[in-house]
């Protein structure tokens, strides 16, 4: 390794202190990952037949996956598709509107109080560990099946991600500009509109794109779950074993997923 | 110009301490007239611009009186503090403008004090606020980059539209934080100039520190030397010898 | 002051009224609502769930551990297959990275690599965990194959992004020493992208370890089987209790991947220096 031997070597001059217990710490992690693995293969319930079984069964389900049942689109894809794309936009709307004061609580250079941005940061968190299907069996539970609660169910996961990402890019916000808004004696919100908004706007609408993009990927499952979306026409074709329908789903998931990515990357590169 | 002209701006025994036992500022007591420039010098670290910051409170004094229109700065709660700000305009080194903000937005912050949120927000300002920023811009001599960003122009514009931002407050008393030291030697005096005359004008008081001495002999009638978180010299420009530059400064081997 | 600069136009306007964004929110209102009608989603609704919603946590709390064995099988099993996972993934999706890479690739390698990332990118692990139930069978052999997918799809992009950001002029020295291509590899590329690449891979290993509480919903194996099952039996104390366990080790595997991430970014900062 010649490139990384120059910096062990000045490490070992100025780190010396450290470096053992860096190695230590590195061979661990390395330990670690091997037992985890083996430990992992050898108790993992595998069942061998099945694994050998696999290319045929595969082989048999594209088989039946094709050709793709296009004369099913108008009927039972297409109102599906829409409404998952409504409930990833609307879902992420709802997400922003709840994020804002959010992470505006949570970044500690516009709400100078620690239990205040430690609870923000709480509630964050919260909502990032939960998964979205988990987030919209909850809120079928709650609200019963349909739009509603997947709608909810994408906003709830997203206002962790979307406030956690608006709180970091409101603390790199220069301190100059505020501060002579302060010194003209600016209230609070004055301040947050003038001084601190204009200097995320950039992040902030990179930000909304980012995870509505994710958000529509994130839609098209959860109707597994009865929160509606084309996951709903999916689940019904599995559970109907219409395999070439299954693959119709497929494939408007795939389309749909691509068109919003490239969506996505036009609108950073020429408007952002 | 220690005359008899009414006081604007009166400090008592101010002190400063970052760190517990080690003040910046130790025991500062300064009376600022009613016009003209005061210049503060001092060699780097010595706590202008901690005392600059200690009148409007961005920095918080540790212990002292700030006296301004009558009544102790450092005594007042957050609201009142900030209607005493409005006030006092303040330009900064690095300017300070909000970067994506177009220069008349800029300036319109310095009104920010005055109209509500909500009003700023959609952008409602008072006409005759909006017709003061024009006189202002056309005064420093910007008439036509109202609708620029702010990030589009160089230092010496940006420090104008800082100098206009702050004047839009109709301040009593203006300060600024080393406004040149961002600045080359020609657009520094040319921003001094106009920051002297366009105070002169509206009869405001600048208090100003800045690292340039032979800057600072130029354009201010009233110099304070700084020096250890002390004032070790207080008078004219005049009276600014080489001498007192070592009491200043220390050494010599900088003075020619 | 020097420069009176040009002379002010005639129509003085204090604000430039920008039609494009007043069009765009007036847009998106318009958008709400009617997503809004569409999706049925009313405030009665809202009001009438909100009801429901506290019945609901009234029998989320306290939550109570009914089947502990189940539990326990569920979340070793969700873990095993995270690990499982992001280590086949990161291995297949090296060489596919590497491959996808379009400064070191010719067109006819990088065509097809940027095609079979862009379709593991494309479906949400839980599907593609249908898919291969069907095929291998309920279990976590399913769930094993649905993240191997999803990490190849995520790591094979950013590794070829991160390829495609190193300096050339260290690959060219290499090159120029008459090194073999595996060697210019090992030397020239992989010193240069290590930092970002334990970056990424943690950052898998964190992103598998969620989807694979998750992918058991369809059968795939892990804990969200017995989570979904739970659900169904409207067992929610239960339900609450899988899910604290499920958050704890979320949150518990993101902060090791933060240490391990401290552990070698160090030294990833030391190189590039």
């Amino acid at each position: 390794m010649s490139t990384t031997l120059v910096p062990d070597r000045i490490d070992a001059k100025t780190w010396t202190r450290f470096t053992p217990g860096q190695r230590f710490a590195r061979y661990t992690v390395y330990f670690a990952l091997v037992l985890a693995l083996v430990v992992s293969a050898r108790s993992v319930e595998i069942i061998p037949e099945f694994l050998w079984d696999a290319p045929e069964q595969m082989q048999d389900l594209f088989k039946r996956m094709w050709p793709i049942a296009w004369a099913h689109y108008p009927g039972g894809v297409h109102d599906a598709l829409v409404e998952t794309l409504h409930i990833a936009s609307l879902g992420t709307l709802f997400a922003v509107i709840m994020a804002i004061p959010i992470g505006i609580c949570a970044a500690n250079n516009v709400v100078p109080s620690k239990p205040i941005n430690y609870l923000a940061k709480l509630v964050l968190v919260a909502s990032r560990s939960v998964n979205s299907l988990v987030w919209a069996l909850l809120f079928v539970g709650v609200f019963g099946p349909g739009a509603l609660a997947g709608t909810l169910a994408i906003a709830f996961r997203s206002i962790g991600f979307v406030g956690k990402l608006i709180g970091e890019a409101l603390e790199e916000v220069p301190r100059g500009s505020i501060e002579a808004l302060q010194a003209t004696g600016s209230p609070w919100l004055s301040i947050l509109s003038k001084g601190y908004w204009p200097a995320v706007e950039p992040a902030f609408w990179s930000i909304v794109l980012f995870r509505w993009d994710i958000n529509v990927r994130e839609s098209a499952v959860l109707g597994l779950v009865g929160a509606g979306g084309i996951g709903l026409a999916l689940n019904a074709a599995i559970d109907l074993f219409q395999w070439d329908r299954v693959a119709m789903c497929l494939f408007a998931i795939f389309v749909v997923v691509i068109v919003a990515e490239i969506v996505v990357t036009q609108i950073r590169k020429r408007v952002l | 110009m220690t005359t008899a002209t009414p006081t604007t701006l009166s400090i008592k025994h101010l002190s400063k301490s970052y760190v517990a036992g080690k003040p910046v500022l130790k025991d500062i007591s300064l009376d600022i007239a009613d016009c003209g420039i005061t210049a503060i010098i001092g060699p780097s670290g010595t706590g202008k611009s901690t005392l600059i910051r200690c009148i409007n409170r961005l920095v918080e004094p540790t212990s002292g009186e700030i006296h301004f229109e009558g009544g102790n700065l450092v005594a007042l709660d957050r609201s009142g503090l900030r209607l005493a700000r409005r006030h006092i305009g303040m330009v900064f080194q690095e300017y300070n403008l909000v970067e994506r903000l177009t220069v008349m937005e800029n300036l319109l912050t310095g009104r920010l004090g005055y109209v509500s949120p909500f009003k700023a927000w959609l952008r409602k300002f008072p006409e005759a606020d909006i017709a003061r920023a024009f006189e202002l811009l056309d005064a420093v001599g910007l008439g036509s980059f109202a609708n620029q960003r702010a990030d589009s122009l160089s230092g010496g514009q940006r420090q104008r539209v800082g100098i206009a931002r702050a004047l839009m407050q109709e301040p009593k008393l203006l300060l600024a934080d080393e406004p040149t030291s961002s600045l080359d030697p020609k657009t520094s005096v040319e921003v001094m100039a106009l920051m002297r005359d366009l105070c002169h004008a509206r009869g405001i008081p600048v208090v100003v520190n800045m690292h340039d001495v032979e800057l600072a002999k130029r354009f201010a009638d009233r110099i304070i030397g700084m020096s250890g978180g002390n004032v070790v010299y207080d008078g004219g420009p005049a009276g600014l010898t080489d001498d007192v530059l070592k009491s200043i400064y220390g050494g010599e081997d900088w003075l020619q | 002051m020097s420069s009176t600069a040009v002379q002010p136009p005639a129509p003085r306007v204090a604000f430039r009224t920008n039609w494009w964004s007043r069009a765009a929110w007036i847009a998106l209102a318009i958008y709400v609502v009617y997503a809004m009608s569409r999706l049925e989603i009313t405030w009665d609704r809202f009001v009438l769930g909100l009801g429901n919603g506290a019945k609901f946590l009234d029998r989320m709390f306290p939550p109570h551990i009914i089947q502990p064995d189940s539990l326990l099988k569920g979340l070793t099993e969700s873990l095993e297959i995270a690990f499982l996972a992001s280590a086949l993934g990161i291995l297949i999706s090296l060489p596919i990275g590497l491959f996808a890479a379009r400064n070191l690739m010719p067109v006819w390698a990088t065509w097809p690599a940027r095609a079979i990332i862009a379709l593991c990118r494309t479906f949400h692990p839980v599907i593609v965990a249908i898919v291969f139930v069907k095929a291998v069978g309920f279990g976590a052999m399913a769930g094993i194959l649905a993240l191997v997918v999803a990490s190849i799809g995520f790591i094979g992009k950013l590794f070829a992004e991160a390829i495609e950001e190193i300096s050339l002029k260290q690959v060219e020295a290499v090159r120029a020493s008459g090194a073999p291509f595996m060697s210019v590899i090992a030397f020239g590329v992989m010193p240069q992208v290590f930092g970002r690449f334990v970056g990424f891979a943690t950052y898998q290993l964190d992103s598998n370890l969620r989807n694979s509480t998750m992918v058991g919903i369809v059968g795939a194996g892990g804990i969200g089987g017995t989570l979904f099952s739970a659900f169904q039996r409207f067992d929610y104390d239960f339900v609450c209790a899988i899910l604290l366990c499920i958050i704890g080790m979320i949150m518990a595997g993101e902060i090791l991947a933060q240490w391990v991430r401290k552990v070698f970014l160090e030294r990833g900062k030391v190189d590039e220096e």
